[in-house]
Parts: C-alpha cells; sequence; structure tokens
C-alpha cells in the first residue's frame, strides 16, 4: 500500500505535527517501508485469537473515599509557559 | 587500592558500615570521575553535585545513628524520564526543556527512603525511542569502551555511567529493550522486571502497556539489592501487581545444578555475527558445567514480534504523546495562528524526527479505517506471542539468548535506515511484549574488543531465578570485572 501525500497530510494534523515539504517527503517514504515490513503480519491466522491489550491480569484498584493532599494551583502552574492569575493562558478558542 | 568510584554498591554498603570511607568521600569520588569523564561520554543531561553531596551528608548521620538500610549512601543515577520533585526531567526532549515535576515518582520516593544519593538524571534516547541515545535533543551518549561507537539505547546514558564509574548504579526505563540492550552494549548487568513488578508512578510514559522501570549495574549482587527497593505494590499506579517479593539477595550463590534453559530456534536461527554466536557457546558450555540440562523449544511467533511491537509502542505513543501541547507545561512554540496551529508548531518545533515519525506511525496505525489491519492485528498477536512463552516455560525454568544481534555499531550508522535500528531489538522486543522479566549481563567481547551482552527470560514474576542464573554465572565468569580504559 502507498502512502499518498494527502494522507500524510491527514495524518499529521490529528497528530498536531506541521511538517515540512521536506518532513513530509521523508515520512512518507519511511512510513511505506515500515509499514511493508508490517505486511507480514497479515500471514498469521488470527480469526479465533483474542487481542491481548496488556501482559498482567488487570483489575480495577479502589480505594477508601478519603480526601488527600493534592498539588496546589502554584504548584500546578510553575510548569507552564504562560499563565494569567490562577489560569492556563491559551490563544482565543470561541470567536 | 582502587578509587572509590570503581567499587560495587554492595562493595561500598559494606565499607561504610565498617567506617572505612563515608557516603560524602565517596560521593565526591564519583563527581570527581564525572569532572574526568563525562565530557568525552554524555551520560547525563543534568548532574546535581551540590545537592548530591548534601544527600550523602544526610546518608552519614543515618550512618553514624545507626538508621541504615542496605544501600544507604551510596550514589546513583535515575533516567531522565523519572519525576524527581524539582529537578528538571527533559525525557532528552526540547518539548520538555523547562520542565520541573511538582512531585516525586513512586521509585525517587524509594530511593529517599533508602538514604541512596542521587546524582542527577541520566541521557537517553528522545522519549526513551531509540535503540542507541543518538536522538536526545542534549546529544549522543558515547559508549565508554569505544567512543565511536553508541553505548545502546534508550536507557544509555544510565548504561554508560555505570561503566564507566560515573555512578555506582542506576535505573533504566525498558520499553522493547532499553534496559538490556544499553546494559549489553556497555557490559553492564541490567534486568527489566515483570510489568507490573515496579512502580510507573512519576515515569514519563512512552508506551504504557510495554514500560517497565529497571535497575541497571556492574553485577547482578547489585542488581538484587535495588530489585530490593523498586519492587513492590503501589495503589498509584493502576497496573502495579499487588504480591509480596522474596529478598532477592538470598538467591545469590544459590546452586543451579537441574535446571533446565530453553534455547529458541527462532532465536539462534538469526544469528549471524561470529562474535555473537561463539559467546553464546561458551556461555552454554558454563552452564552445563553447573549441571544444567537445555531444551530445544519453537516459538512460532517470535519472527512476528518486532512488527507488532512497531504498530503497538507507537499507537501507545501517539496516545501520550498527545498530553504535549504547549498549553500545561513544556515548550510552546513564539509563531502561530490560533489553537490548533498552536499545538502543531509547537509539536512540530519540540519533537526531534524519531519521535514524530512514531507519533506519525501510530497516529496512521490508530486511524479509522486502519485500526482492525494494524493495531487489533498486532493486539492478536501479542496474544499468540505470550501463548508460545508460556508453553516454553512449561519445558523448560528459563530461556537463554543474545540480548543484540551484534555488537554495538558506529554512531550515525543506523540513523537514517529506521527498520535496520528496530532490528537491534530483535531479541529483547518479544519480552516486552509477553510483559516477562529479562535480565542482561555480559557475555565476552568481540574480536575488537566490544561487549557482548547474553539474556536471560523467565516466566512471569519469576525475577529471582534470573538473579539465580546470573549469580552463577558471574561467579564463573570474569567479564563483568573488566572495566573500560576511558
Amino acid at each position: 500500500m502507498k502512502i499518498t501525500a494527502e494522507q500524510v497530510e491527514y495524518v499529521a494534523l490529528l497528530g498536531r505535527l506541521a511538517l515540512t515539504p521536506e518532513e513530509k517527503k521523508k515520512y512518507s517514504a519511511q512510513l511505506d517501508d515500515i509499514l511493508k515490513y508490517m505486511d507480514m503480519l497479515a500471514e498469521v491466522p488470527t480469526d479465533d485469537v483474542e487481542p491481548l491489550a496488556g501482559p498482567v491480569k488487570l483489575f480495577t484498584p479502589l480505594r477508601e473515599d478519603k480526601v488527600e493532599p493534592s498539588l496546589s494551583v502554584e504548584d500546578a502552574l510553575r510548569n507552564a509557559p504562560a499563565v494569567t492569575g490562577s489560569s492556563l493562558r491559551v490563544p482565543k478558542v470561541i470567536e | 587500592m582502587s578509587a572509590l568510584h570503581e567499587h560495587t554498591a554492595a562493595q561500598l554498603a559494606e565499607m561504610l558500615r565498617k567506617k572505612e570511607a563515608s557516603s560524602v568521600e565517596i560521593t565526591r569520588s564519583v563527581l570527581e570521575r564525572i569532572d574526568a569523564v563525562e565530557e568525552k561520554l554524555g551520560c547525563y543531561v543534568t548532574v546535581s553535585p551540590e545537592e548530591a553531596v548534601k544527600m550523602a551528608e544526610e546518608a552519614d548521620r543515618r550512618l553514624a545513628l545507626g538508621d541504615v538500610k542496605p544501600l544507604t549512601g551510596i550514589p546513583m543515577a535515575i533516567k531522565d524520564n523519572m519525576c524527581r520533585k524539582g529537578h528538571r526531567a527533559t525525557c532528552a526532549s526540547k518539548i520538555l526543556y523547562n520542565f520541573y515535576p511538582p512531585y516525586d515518582s513512586t521509585v525517587v520516593r524509594l530511593l529517599k527512603e533508602e538514604g541512596m544519593v542521587i546524582l542527577g538524571s541520566a541521557n537517553m534516547d528522545e522519549f526513551a525511542m531509540g535503540s542507541s541515545t543518538e536522538t536526545s535533543y542534549w546529544g549522543p551518549t558515547r559508549n565508554p569502551w569505544n567512543v565511536e561507537m553508541i553505548p545502546g539505547g534508550s536507557s544509555g546514558g544510565s548504561a554508560a555511567a555505570v561503566a564507566a564509574g560515573e555512578a555506582v548504579v542506576s535505573l533504566g526505563s525498558d520499553t522493547g529493550g532499553s534496559i538490556r540492550l544499553p546494559a549489553a552494549f556497555c557490559s553492564v548487568s541490567g534486568i527489566k522486571p515483570t510489568y507490573g513488578v515496579v512502580s510507573r508512578y512519576g515515569l514519563v510514559a512512552y508506551a504504557s502497556s510495554l514500560d517497565q522501570i529497571g535497575p541497571i549495574a556492574r553485577d547482578v549482587r547489585d542488581i538484587a539489592l535495588v530489585l530490593n527497593i523498586i519492587c513492590g505494590h503501589d495503589p498509584k499506579d493502576s497496573t502495579s501487581v499487588p504480591r509480596d517479593y522474596p529478598d532477592f539477595t538470598s538467591f545469590l550463590d544459590k546452586p543451579v545444578k537441574g535446571m533446565k534453559i530453553g534455547l529458541p530456534r527462532e532465536f539462534f536461527d538469526k544469528l549471524e555475527d561470529p562474535d555473537v554466536n561463539r559467546v553464546m557457546k561458551e556461555t552454554r558450555e558454563i552452564y552445563q558445567g553447573f549441571g544444567v540440562s537445555f531444551v530445544d523449544l519453537s516459538l512460532p511467533h517470535l519472527d512476528y514480534a518486532l512488527a507488532a511491537y512497531y504498530i503497538i509502542a507507537p499507537s501507545e505513543a501517539s496516545s501520550n504523546l498527545a498530553r504535549y501541547d504547549g498549553v500545561k507545561y513544556g515548550y510552546r512554540a513564539e509563531n502561530f495562528d490560533g489553537m490548533i496551529d498552536m499545538y502543531c508548531q509547537s509539536r512540530a518545533e519540540g519533537f526531534g524526527a524519531e519521535v514524530k515519525r512514531r507519533i506519525m506511525l501510530g497516529t496512521y496505525a490508530l486511524s479509522s479505517g486502519y485500526y482492525d489491519a494494524y493495531y487489533l492485528k498486532a493486539a492478536k498477536i501479542r496474544t499468540l506471542i505470550t501463548n508460545d512463552f508460556r508453553k516454553a516455560f512449561e519445558e523448560c525454568d528459563a530461556i537463554l539468548c543474545p540480548t543484540a544481534p551484534s555488537p554495538p555499531f558506529r554512531i550515525g550508522e543506523k540513523m537514517d535506515d529506521p527498520i535496520q535500528m528496530y532490528l537491534t531489538d530483535v531479541f529483547t522486543i518479544p519480552v516486552n511484549m509477553a510483559g516477562l522479566p529479562g535480565m542482561a549481563i555480559p557475555g565476552g567481547f568481540s574480536s575488537d574488543g566490544l561487549p557482548i551482552g547474553i539474556q536471560l527470560v523467565a516466566s512471569h514474576f519469576e525475577e529471582a531465578r534470573l538473579v539465580q542464573l546470573s549469580s552463577a554465572f558471574q561467579n564463573e565468569t570474569d567479564h563483568h570485572l573488566k572495566r573500560p580504559s576511558l
């Protein structure tokens, strides 16, 4: 299967990556190669096989509904690139 | 007498108890070693000498009071993807270049409770995506045995630091071989425990169904000592398994006579490198001498593990790395046009080439219309691989195979050929896919003096058996005692 330029652009947008024209070219060729390598998986019959999501049996751990200390607002905002008061500052989203 | 930084943690702990050295002296010796060789190797992203000496002084106070645990006062390194309150954790990425975690990861909390001295955070492939530690935003780490060569990855800084005396022990993380591969390439010991044994709380996520933290050390005794600290249930990690762990040091020096070791033909059929072949043959002879018997095995789906891994890991990564958006923390681009563009520009400028490649691959594999063909198919193959191992362990106590198909390669050699780079992990990836414990220990050297590692794999939660088998090997061989000349 050949990856088209449109597909690379679409996937880059889904992945929120602004790619340069050179990157688009490079990744479309490399994704092609990698996906060609993946084609070997089609040889394996898997109709009756359950998928494995994780290597150990998962369970839902429950804890007592007790209030515990959590991150302070200051600590939570300390790493933010832009802050106004006690909020994260972002570009205008709603016109 | 050799310098303090050359000793193992067990030897140094003994000296501390006998008051032959203080933690401050040991820490200063390691810091001097860092000053001497770090420029050549690039093992660290951040070293905090003053903080380390402070921790050593505190350890000496504890030692004076008799309030000691086995590794109190021993200097060590964490990997740059582990959160430590107030200390930068960058994941070797520009996108986290200024991230100072507001909390301690569980492993860091446990190391502090032990009274260990944290020297700093070790270099790695960006977001742990790589086999060579070349993709770090801060520049590559070099192999202490030959600085033209890669140290393996992604925990290359953690392994090279231990090999070069820039840390006594260290922690790494392993998603597809990232502890075992650099351990092998730097001629040190490293274990990836069973998935769920060590808490991942505060470990920056790469591929959550595969990631696991483990120790890197100069011998298996030190590995056992660090495992005793970090293994255990943590309610803050929902994949952490509630169970009790043995004292791993009680499995050192235990006889291995009568044990059965499996040799999967799919692993050995692939071996082309004559030096790796010779090391595997010598290893078999040594185990034979202990009265261990060998079983020829087949793991029929092993050949599909790599392809399935490179669907599952990038898919999980594309989801995990969605959090880097230039809003809550990390890098934000200066120029953009609106919210979506701010995400796209920040991520484009903040991530390196390999991380972008894996985000693209994972996003593609999970995108509408391709989910069944890629992710679901890979998850099913994961079941088949896990079943293969389960059957194999009905016939043997552990599996023996190389850690990598060749000795370390040259810096730059595989940077433009992703598939060749991915194939470096062909012997380690199946172990993560099945969530099994795997130990890499030094097995010998190539004809031109480069390290070659062997790998032992056991059934789920059988880390103790790996300690036992590896310790028997190290009691009989001296590969792990050799040090690079720098």
